[in-house]
């Protein structure tokens, strides 16, 4: 299972906007590269989606593609308006899922 | 035909002359630049070498992916390991406390095996003789994460590697080993990082190949690796056959060039490309 770490503030003020900053270990395994003693390929093996939700609503989501990075890195913002929790969500290709909860209280 | 030829001749040779006498200039303002506590003397760490966007992932505890592996030894250091149902905490309880300064002085002389042991064989030695576990691998998850924990903990810390007494000779040992010309294309260590650092190689910047930052965590690795892991791949550069990690050459090297970061602060885990 990948580990993940997530950096979000636990209190902030209403109408504040936070920057959140999510680090998770994957191999991201691009497909194209060989096993050095067989010389087959080794199969694909990402993350393609990431989704940031509050209080179960989506507020943030991306796809991803090839290209990204083992051990990606994702930062991105958002309005705090009331209490509640975070959920981030990392879903792989083959149905893995890494969820991480943060709370965040409104002071 | 042969005229038009030595004409362009000419004209490329110019060009690459102030392409040459451009960089050269960079070098200079390079040079110039104040480093803070990356620089001593004329010693200046990887760091100063990288753009500003990969020193920027190191700068930031967060950002910096190595500090997945640091956390992963912080827990590994309390999990019991082995037939003795030990864990390193079991003896060094306040790692923050007990561990401090012990990445930057090592390796150091180990008198009943009579020769240099690095910090991964002083891991080892106490998982199977203190915990009756199995020796790691130097390049495993489990190694990597304790050596960028134990690493983390001395963060800023000067180099400080004792090089004489019973260490002198396989200081010296080292010593020869960073000059000995080397496979097919017969280059030393030194070729490249004592009389290159700052150029290009291919599409890679030398740097002085200070290994203050080790483990340090190689963007084209995509993860931590030893300091073994990467004279390997130095040795493999210039077609020579590379020695195995944990070997007496190696070790004796590893001494010799973190003496040649004396001073430097301890990085680890540091981001390199």
């Amino acid at each position: 299972m990948a580990k993940a770490r997530v950096k979000a503030p636990k209190k902030a003020k209403a109408g504040d906007i936070v920057t959140i900053k999510t680090l998770i270990t994957h191999k991201m395994e691009s497909g194209r590269r060989k096993n050095k003693k067989t010389g087959k390929l080794i199969p694909r093996h990402i993350i393609d989606k990431f989704t940031a939700k509050f209080n179960g609503e989506t507020f943030f989501s991306s796809d991803w593609h090839g290209a990204v990075s083992a051990n990606p890195y994702m930062s991105f913002s958002y309005r705090v308006e009331k209490s509640g929790e975070f959920e981030f969500i990392w879903h792989d290709e083959k149905g893995e899922e890494t969820v991480k909860k943060t709370k965040l209280t409104v002071a | 035909m042969t005229n038009i030829k030595s004409k362009l001749g000419w004209k490329l040779a110019t060009a690459v002359l102030g392409a040459a006498v451009v960089a050269g200039s960079f070098a200079a303002s390079a040079v110039a630049k104040d480093w803070g506590k990356f620089q001593v003397e004329d010693r200046r760490s990887g760091y100063t070498y990288m753009t500003d966007e990969t020193r920027d992932v190191q700068n930031d505890d967060f950002e910096n992916p190595g500090m997945l592996w640091v956390e992963n030894g912080q827990s590994l250091w309390s999990t019991k390991m082995g037939s003795a149902g030990k864990s390193c905490a079991s003896c060094h309880a306040d790692a923050d406390k007990d561990m401090k300064g012990v990445a930057p002085s090592y390796p150091k002389y180990n008198a009943k095996m009579g020769k240099m042991e690095t910090l991964e064989q002083r891991i080892n030695r106490d998982i199977v003789e203190k915990m009756g576990g199995k020796a790691l691998k130097f390049d495993s998850k489990e190694m990597l994460s304790l050596m960028t924990y134990v690493g983390k903990i001395s963060s800023g810390m000067p180099v400080n590697v004792k090089v004489d007494g019973p260490a002198a000779p396989f200081f010296a040992k080292g010593k020869a080993f960073y000059y000995q010309r080397r496979g097919q294309l017969d280059m030393s260590c030194a070729n490249c990082h004592e009389d290159n650092p700052g150029k290009l190689i291919r599409a890679n910047t030398l740097s002085e190949g200070q290994i203050n930052g080790f483990p340090t965590y190689r963007l084209k690795w995509q993860k931590p690796g030893s300091v073994h892991r990467r004279f390997k791949g130095c040795n493999k550069n210039v077609r020579a056959k590379p020695f195995k990690r944990g070997s007496d050459e190696y070790v004796n090297l590893e001494l010799y060039v973190k003496w040649r970061g004396r001073g430097l602060p301890t990085e680890t885990p540091s981001v390199r490309n």
